[in-house]
């Protein structure tokens, strides 16, 4: 598919209007065939004029340390350093690792402060405090919550961890079995823990905890199981509760009240998140916040997305199953909700809206606006308005046959109804695939080339015939869900640089698998991700250029973070180890011959084996 | 591959106690969900229980249970991972491992109150005004076959779901789609029948089991057998032996768990099975 550059006519007219430097226009080259190779761009180093999106100011980059997973609560995922640039990144080397003690899928991000590197394991979910000042970087201390073993049989996809969060002298994280933790940094001990999520219904926690302010943000997972989702903010001294809000329900119960306005009419009335749904189906409705969350602190916002609307099909909950695969944006301090956009209105194909929510600044025809970007599930990169919750733009980035586009207007997505899964009918080719076209795996933001790194997959999904099963001793009927490849050369994955404002691909890197990990980029240009056959990789911000690989020692799905050692080198680190919902034919120990196992999954993962194995290690890298 | 936590089991009757002292006898590895009533529990209270015991002294082997519950994944985790032989209950359709032939077949049922006028088709146009229970499976696109049936009439608005998966820190994590109907918070439930046959014996409340009539192209009837690894043939022979010489203790215990069946001719051929 060739990858189409900045339209130069469309630059030219803009570039008189606003009077800047006149851009080259390069002729455009189509992707080579073999993935795993770059596509060589020639633009300039930095996209040059007003055009170019910022960061806002609250959103400091990484620097010395590296605080949370995001790197700040824009979720902006940028480091300052630029020791490691373009020149001299195929110069890394391994400065030390760490054994995680658990090889199961390794999500979590490594962060790094006041000379101490953190880190949580999948369950049992240890965290672990590594001194940096030392060489080798030995265990400090470590934390063990006594999670409880059965929390395991409910987790949905691998007993996953996205890593803890510091703020105000103490580091935030969650537990499988539905805890929230607060740990003394400098001492190991805990400081509180509060039970948030019951696993004996279902109830799990996996996502990273976002501190802001004198709060901490926490969401459920487990909306499959027929959980209620539902976030709160916890006073980060105490770990008491400040405030609650369930994804759906009546609006009480859904914290929205007279400071709600949205954007758009379908969400304006009263407790539509119980007449949205037929009958009293919104009690199971799911909605969890299993994702990320980010906050503006000017605004006094939170934003954080909303998984798909539970267990049941989309043919039995006729309705927008409010307020399910959308993104909230909420008071942080009172948890009031002040807009709300869904993604995907009564969602068929198990589009969570879960993902990454990142702030960002720009000049949108001609006007300054307050904007988030957002890549999600459904094959849309969607730059919104984050005082207001409208729809800015929607552009595609992969494969798309389950919707026609987004009527901004109205807001909605318009799907295609030949792709509508009906229970015993068979729907090939519908794309994407239920993880979507960006799962989990976050993506960062580098204000300097104004571009957004999205690590994602490439699959579609054929929906064949009905499948016995039985779970709990009652037989039920499922579909038989295939996962495979998108339209390409075979490739099920790719790591994409892209042009928020303009809505396309700048360049690309295609890779065997989906590309499950984490994303950082730094002031040095230098982009860094990790492969499911276990290659981290450091590539060029501008041009996609490889700069250097090294092979871990198991697929990659963790999110990889940079800072300055007390010795005053720049480290960058990620932990291998491969599971999680495309990794579990490898975590799990899955049957290849079973396509239908892990979700639909493994038919597209049935190779997956022949290049990982389980893992689970911190890797650090610096120069010399 | 040993098992993770095994129970023994000492056979049931007199008979039992002389067959099985025999000095190598032979080792049946059940895998059953420790909570999951009216089939199995711990405490071997459930029909499923009863049934392993007789077909295990039939076989003259020690009845061996690997407690595992029966959530997503539980056929890898169990069977395929080696740490049992043996799992009860199966659909015989089933398509991941191979099953013995049917010990019986049911239905999905309407419950309801035996006070009110029976439901006896999913076309009575009750259905669409009665507030209806169903049970959800929780796994992504799959449906309780009733659901199938409503979708296509669109009888959406009155539906409220019972997860089968449940409250399982709690004893009868099935029950409450059972004592909805009781206490009235619905009125109908489309229930797995041995559910229904079983909770409905442990209200006071009398409720009326009526199968729900077939359906076209929704499996509202499954046949139950005992399931083997795929490649486990000569397993799976013995327990088809076992079950055919055991057959009435095996009718006498679904009698008395009230297990409503149905016959359904079995899609297994002699040849397949025959020892």
């Amino acid at each position: 598919m060739p990858i189409s550059r900045l339209n130069a006519a469309a630059i030219a007219v803009a570039c008189d209007m606003l009077l800047c430097p006149a851009l080259n226009a390069e002729p455009v080259t189509p992707l080579p065939a073999d993935p795993g190779e770059s596509y060589q761009a020639t633009a300039s180093d930095e996209a040059k004029g007003p055009l170019r999106p910022a960061a806002p100011a609250f959103a400091t980059p990484g620097n010395a340390e590296w605080s949370m997973p995001g790197a700040n609560v824009g979720l902006t995922r940028f480091s300052d350093l630029s020791d490691i640039d373009t020149a001299n990144a195929a110069d890394l080397k391994v400065a030390f690792t760490f054994s995680m003690g658990v090889n199961r899928g390794q999500e979590t991000a490594p962060i790094v402060v006041d000379d101490t590197l953190y880190v949580v394991s999948p369950f049992p979910n240890i965290l672990y405090a590594l001194d940096l000042t030392k060489p080798g970087a030995p265990l400090k201390w470590s934390y063990d919550p006594k999670a409880h073993a059965a929390s395991q049989g409910v987790a949905c996809c691998d007993v996953v961890n996205r890593g803890p969060a510091f703020a105000n002298g103490m580091v935030f994280f969650n537990t499988l079995d539905g805890n929230a933790i607060a740990i003394d940094a400098a001492t190991g001990k805990e400081a509180w823990k509060t039970k948030l999520a019951d696993f004996t219904r279902g109830e799990t926690i996996t996502m990273a905890p976002l501190p802001v302010k004198d709060k901490v943000i926490i969401g459920n997972s487990g909306g499959e199981m027929g959980v209620r989702g539902w976030a709160a903010a916890l006073d980060q001294t105490t770990g008491k509760i400040v405030w609650k809000a369930y994804s759906t329900g009546p609006d009480s119960e859904v914290m929205i009240g007279d400071q709600f306005k949205p954007f758009y009419p379908q969400y304006k009335g009263e407790n539509l998140g119980v007449s949205t749904w037929p009958a009293e189906m919104w009690k199971q409705g799911g909605g969890t916040v299993w994702g990320w969350v980010s906050a503006d602190p000017d605004l006094n916002l939170v934003y954080y997305g909303v998984s798909n609307p539970g267990p049941w099909n989309s043919s039995m909950r006729p309705g927008d199953n409010l307020w399910t695969a959308g993104v909230f944006a909420r008071d942080i301090d009172s948890g009031e909700a002040r807009w709300f956009y869904q993604w995907s209105p009564n969602d068929r194909s198990d589009y969570d809206g879960v993902n990454e929510n990142i702030l960002i600044d720009i000049e949108w025809k001609g006007a300054h606006r307050k904007a988030l970007v957002h890549p999600d599930r459904n094959g849309y990169v969607y730059i919104l308005d984050r005082t207001n919750g409208e729809v800015l733009s929607a552009s595609p980035f992969a494969a798309i046959t389950s919707s026609l586009g987004v009527d901004l207007k109205s807001g909605r997505l318009i799907y295609n109804e030949e792709k509508k899964p009906q229970t015993g009918k068979t729907v090939r080719g519908i794309c994407p695939a239920a993880p979507g076209a960006k799962d989990w795996q976050p993506s960062a933001f580098s204000h300097k080339t104004g571009l957004l790194y999205i690590p994602h997959n490439n699959l579609c999904m054929d929906l064949t015939e009905v499948e016995v099963g039985y779970l709990a001793g009652t037989p039920y009927v499922g579909t038989d869900v295939k996962m495979m490849a998108g339209p390409g050369d075979g490739s099920r994955g790719e790591f994409a640089a892209w042009d928020i404002m303009n809505g396309e691909k700048v360049w690309s890197i295609k890779e065997r698998f989906p590309a499950w990990s984490g994303t950082l980029v730094t002031a040095g240009n230098v982009v860094f991700y990790g492969t499911m056959e276990g290659w981290f990789k450091v590539v060029d911000a501008v041009t996609g250029k490889l700069l250097w690989q090294f092979k871990t020692s198991s697929g990659i799905i963790g999110q990889p973070t940079t800072w300055r050692g007390p010795d005053g080198k720049q480290y960058v680190a990620i932990v291998s180890g491969v599971g999680g919902w495309s990794g579990a034919i490898v975590a799990g120990n899955l049957d290849e011959r079973d396509g239908t196992a892990a979700l639909g999954f493994v038919n597209a993962m049935r190779d997956l084996p022949d290049h990982t194995t389980k893992g689970g290690t911190l890797y650090a890298f610096s120069l010399d | 591959m040993p098992s993770r936590s095994t129970e023994r089991i000492l056979a049931l009757s007199a008979l039992a106690l002389i067959s099985t002292s025999a000095v190598h006898a032979r080792e049946l590895r059940v895998c059953a969900d420790p909570n999951n009533l009216p089939f199995s529990n711990q405490k071997m209270e459930g029909f499923e229980n009863k049934i392993a015991a007789v077909v295990a002294n039939e076989l003259g082997a020690r009845l061996e249970y690997v407690w595992a519950p029966l959530w997503r994944g539980f056929v890898r985790k169990t069977l395929n991972a080696g740490i049992c032989d043996v799992l009860p209950g199966v659909p015989e359709q089933m398509e991941r491992l191979t099953t013995t032939r049917p010990y019986y077949s049911a239905s999905y049922v309407f419950l309801q109150p035996a006070e009110n006028e029976a439901v006896t088709s999913l076309d009575d146009p009750r259905l669409a005004t009665l507030k209806i229970g169903v049970q959800l499976v929780g796994d992504d696109g799959a449906n309780t076959p009733p659901m199938d049936a409503l979708e296509r009439r669109h009888t959406t608005s009155n539906v409220r779901g019972f997860m089968v998966i449940g409250d399982w820190g709690k004893p009868h994590p099935l029950r409450p789609i059972v004592d909805a109907v009781s206490s009235g918070e619905i009125d109908l439930a489309l229930v797995w029948g041995p559910i229904a046959g079983y909770y409905a014996l442990t209200v006071s409340r009398p409720l009326r089991i009526t199968p729900i009539p077939p359906e076209p192209d929704v499996h509202l009837l499954f046949s139950i057998a005992m399931g083997v690894r795929k490649d486990d043939n000569a397993l799976a022979a013995d327990l088809n032996s076992a079950i055919e010489r055991r057959r009435n203790e095996i009718d006498a215990i679904l009698d008395t768990y009230s297990v409503p069946r149905t016959t359904l001719p079995s899609a297994k051929h002699d040849e397949e099975v025959s020892p």
